[in-house]
C-alpha cells in the first residue's frame, strides 16, 4: 500500500486510489460520452445507407447492431477475466470494481446479441430461435453473467465476494472454450439450420466499414459505461463505508454486536 | 519452543481490527486474551492457528517438538473454537475415532480421553443427543486423542458447571507440565498458575506476566 | 485420507443423509417423463437417454449443497483448512464420496428405468457407461459451486445457477454418446472419450478451485 513517503506511483497503480480515479472518470466521461454519441451516429448512418444485400434484403443491417454486441459481450467477459486475475494474483484494490461493473453491462450486451440474432434469422429460419451452435453457446454465456451477478450480490462483504466471483470467472474461463465446442459438436451432428454469419465468409469493403465503424462505438458504448458504473461502485462502497463508521461510533464501546 | 507473533495486522471485513501486535509465549506458559466483546479476542485466536490470513506481520514457532519438525504453525495447533467440530449423527465414539485417525499423532485412547472429561461410558451414544455442557466436553476430548503442542481456545468453557471448569483447568495444567502451549480466550479465570495475560482493547493492547 | 471417506460415506448413507433421497428423486423424474410426454413408446426410447442423463443431473446437484455447509456450521471445516492433509485432497475426497452416494447409485439403477423408458439394451449399456464416467464431473464441478455458496444463506438456488452452464458439455456428450450407440453412423467413443475427459480434467481443477474458495470464505 502507498504511503506518504513514496514518490508518486504511475500508471495502473495510480489509479488504484479510488479517490483519483474517480476524479479522472469525471474529467473524461463527458468527452467519452460524446465521442461514443458520434461513432454511433455515424455507424447507424453508416449502416442504414448501404445497399441491400442480395441474399437477406435490408435486414442485413441488424448484423451492424449485432456483431459488435457479440463483440462487446466477449470483450467484457475478458474484462471480468483481467479483473479476477488482478484480484487474486495482483490483488490489485480497484479489479473487483471493474470485474463487477462489467458483468451487467456484458450480460446487456450477451441479450442484445441474442434478440438481434434472433430477429436477424427469423426471415431465413422461420421461427424465433434456432438450437445454431453460435446463439446457444451465447444463451449458455449469458446464464454464466447471471449467475455471477447474482453471485456478487448474495455475498455481502465486497472483500469476500470479489473472491468468489473471481474464481467462478476464471473456472467459467476455462469452461467456455469448452461448451463451445461442445455445443457445436451439438449441432453439426444435428445437421441444424445454416449458422448466421457475419455476411458470409467474405465481407464485402461497404460493409465492412460500417461495422468497423459500429464495433469501434460500441467499444466506446462500453468503455463509457464501465467507467460510469465502476464509480458508481466505489461511491456505493464509500457510502457503506461511511454509514458502518457512524453506527460504530454511535455505539460507543458498551455492547457491540460480532465476534469477540 | 515459543511461539512468536511479530507485528500482526488482522483485517475483520474491511477493519483492521488488529495492527502491530507482537509478543511470544514459551513451552510451559499460558496466554490468557481478554477484551471486550468485538475487541478481536476470537479474530486474534483465528489469525495465529492459521484460519485468517494475515495483513500484516508473522507468526512463527521456534524449536518445535522432533515429531512436528517440519510442520506449519497450523499443523502444530489444536483450535477449539465456538463449535465443536462432532457430527451429530455419528456416535461419540465414532466422532473420537475419526478426529484421531484424521489429526494423526495419537495421544490418548478414546476411552481414556473420555474419562479425563468425565463422559466415559457415552461413547455408543450420537452425539446430537447430548446436552450443551456435554458436547463441550467431547469437543475438549477431541483435543485429548490426538497430540498437538500447542492450544489456540476461543471460551474453551462456555457451557460448562464449575465442576467441569475445574476438570479442564487441571487439563490445562497438564498440557503445560507436558510442555506445551496455551492461548485462550475466556472471561473466566481458569485458576492456572502464572499465565501472562493479553488485554485488548479498541486503541490498545497490553501484556502482563 | 481414508478417514475422511469413510466418514463422509457413513453420514451419507445414515437417516437424513440424502442417499435415498437422491435416488428417489432421479426414480421421480424419470417416471415423471413418460407422463408428461406421454406413452409414446418410439418417443419415449428417442428421448431415454436425456431423460436419465437430466435426472442424474438435477439428482446430483441436489446434495451439492450440503457438501461443505454441515462441516461448516459444526466447526469442522475449520478443523480442515488446519489439518496437514492438503485441502484440495480433502475436497477430492468429499467429492468422490458425494459421488459414490449420488451418481453412482443413478448408474447402477439405469437398467432398470431404461426399461420403464423402453429403451434398447445398447443404449441402455451405453447410458450406464457415459453415466459412469460422467457423474463424477457433475461432482467434481459441483464441489467448486458448493464452495463458493458456502456462506450463502439459500446457497443451493445460487449453486445451481452457476454450476449448470458449467454442466451443459458433459450433458451433451453424454446424451450424444446414447444416440450415438443407436444411430448407426454415428460414433459412439468420441463423446464417451470427451466425457471421460471432463470428469478427468474436472477431478484436478475442482478440488483446487473448490479448497481456494473455501479458504477464502472463511470470516
Amino acid at each position: 500500500m502507498a504511503t506518504d513517503s513514496i514518490p508518486k506511483p504511475s500508471g495502473l497503480t495510480a489509479l488504484a486510489n479510488p479517490t483519483r480515479f474517480l476524479a479522472l472518470v469525471k474529467a473524461i466521461l463527458p468527452y467519452l460520452a460524446v465521442i461514443t454519441i458520434a461513432l454511433l451516429a455515424a455507424g447507424l448512418w453508416m449502416g442504414f445507407s448501404v445497399p441491400d444485400d442480395y441474399q437477406q434484403g435490408r435486414t442485413v443491417r441488424i448484423m451492424f447492431v449485432h456483431v459488435p454486441s457479440v463483440w462487446m459481450a466477449m470483450g467484457a467477459y475478458m474484462v471480468m477475466v483481467s479483473g479476477a486475475l488482478g484480484v487474486l494474483v495482483w490483488r490489485h484494490p480497484l479489479a473487483d470494481v471493474a470485474a463487477r461493473s462489467a458483468a451487467p453491462i456484458g450480460a446487456a450486451f450477451t441479450f442484445l446479441g441474442l434478440a438481434t440474432g434472433s430477429i436477424w434469422g427469423r426471415p431465413m429460419w422461420g421461427t424465433w430461435w434456432v438450437w445454431d451452435a453460435r446463439l446457444t453457446s451465447f444463451l449458455v454465456l449469458l446464464i454464466i453473467y447471471l449467475g455471477l451477478i447474482a453471485l456478487w450480490n448474495a455475498v455481502e462483504e465486497p472483500a469476500k465476494s470479489a473472491r468468489m466471483a473471481a474464481v467462478v470467472v476464471l473456472v467459467g474461463a476455462l469452461n467456455i472454450p469448452i461448451i463451445r465446442f461442445s455445443v457445436e459438436w451439438f449441432t453439426t451432428l444435428h445437421q441444424g439450420p445454416s449458422v448466421v454469419r457475419a455476411g458470409g465468409p467474405s465481407l464485402a469493403p461497404h460493409f465492412l466499414y460500417p461495422l468497423l465503424v459500429m464495433g469501434l462505438a460500441f467499444l466506446m458504448l462500453f468503455i463509457t459505461l464501465h467507467l460510469m458504473a465502476m464509480r458508481n461502485e466505489i461511491l456505493r462502497r464509500q457510502i457503506r463505508t461511511a454509514q458502518r463508521k457512524a453506527a460504530r461510533s454511535h455505539r460507543g464501546g458498551a455492547n457491540q454486536e460480532g465476534q469477540s | 519452543m515459543r511461539l512468536q507473533i511479530e507485528e500482526l495486522g488482522v483485517k475483520r471485513g474491511e477493519e483492521m481490527i488488529l495492527s502491530a501486535l507482537s509478543f511470544t509465549v514459551s513451552g510451559g506458559q499460558a496466554l490468557i486474551v481478554r477484551g471486550a466483546n468485538g475487541a478481536g479476542k476470537s479474530t486474534l485466536l483465528r489469525a495465529i492457528a492459521g484460519l485468517l490470513p494475515h495483513e500484516s506481520g508473522h507468526v512463527s514457532i521456534e524449536n518445535p517438538d522432533p515429531e512436528f519438525a517440519d510442520s506449519t504453525v497450523p499443523e502444530l495447533c489444536h483450535y477449539l473454537g465456538g463449535d465443536n467440530a462432532m457430527k451429530p449423527a455419528m456416535s461419540v465414539a465414532e466422532n473420537l475415532q475419526f478426529w484421531q485417525e484424521f489429526s494423526g499423532h495419537p495421544h490418548l485412547d478414546i476411552d481414556d480421553a473420555l474419562d479425563m472429561v468425565g463422559l466415559d461410558g457415552l461413547q455408543s451414544v450420537p452425539f446430537g443427543h447430548l446436552s450443551t455442557g456435554q458436547r463441550r466436553r467431547i469437543g475438549i476430548a477431541r483435543l485429548l486423542v490426538s497430540y498437538r503442542p500447542i492450544w489456540i481456545l476461543d471460551e474453551p468453557v462456555s457451557g460448562l458447571d464449575a465442576a467441569s471448569e475445574a476438570q479442564f483447568a487441571a487439563l490445562m495444567q497438564v498440557h503445560l507440565e507436558d510442555g506445551g502451549l496455551i492461548v485462550a480466550a475466556t472471561h473466566v479465570p481458569l485458576g492456572l498458575d502464572n499465565a501472562a495475560v493479553l488485554t485488548l482493547d479498541q486503541n490498545s493492547v497490553e501484556l502482563d506476566q | 485420507m481414508k478417514a475422511l471417506l469413510v466418514r463422509d460415506l457413513r453420514l451419507a448413507l445414515r437417516s437424513g443423509g440424502g442417499a435415498a433421497t437422491a435416488l428417489l428423486f432421479y426414480l421421480a423424474v424419470v417416471v415423471a417423463m413418460p407422463f408428461a410426454v406421454g406413452p409414446n413408446q418410439q418417443l419415449l426410447a428417442t428421448i431415454g437417454g436425456a431423460t436419465l442423463w437430466i435426472g442424474a443431473l438435477l439428482a446430483g446437484l441436489l446434495g451439492l449443497e450440503r457438501l461443505f455447509q454441515t462441516d461448516r456450521e459444526d466447526g469442522s471445516l475449520d478443523q480442515m483448512i488446519l489439518s496437514p492433509v492438503p485441502l484440495p485432497v480433502q475436497v477430492f475426497v468429499k467429492s468422490l464420496a458425494h459421488w459414490l452416494v449420488t451418481g453412482l447409485p443413478l448408474t447402477l439403477m439405469v437398467p432398470i428405468f431404461g426399461l420403464f423408458l423402453g429403451m434398447q439394451e445398447t443404449a441402455i449399456a451405453a447410458a450406464m457407461a457415459t453415466l459412469f464416467v460422467g457423474t463424477p464431473a457433475i461432482s467434481f464441478i459441483g464441489a467448486v459451486g458448493a464452495a463458493v455458496t458456502v456462506s450463502l444463506p439459500r446457497g443451493g438456488l445460487l449453486l445451481s445457477v452457476l454450476v449448470l452452464p458449467l454442466c451443459i458439455p458433459v450433458l451433451i456428450f453424454g446424451v450424444g454418446a446414447v444416440r450415438a450407440a443407436v444411430t448407426e453412423p454415428d460414433p459412439f467413443l468420441p463423446p464417451f472419450l470427451l466425457v471421460m475427459a471432463i470428469s478427468l480434467f474436472f477431478s484436478v481443477l475442482g478440488p483446487f478451485a473448490s479448497a481456494f474458495a473455501l479458504r477464502q470464505g472463511l470470516d
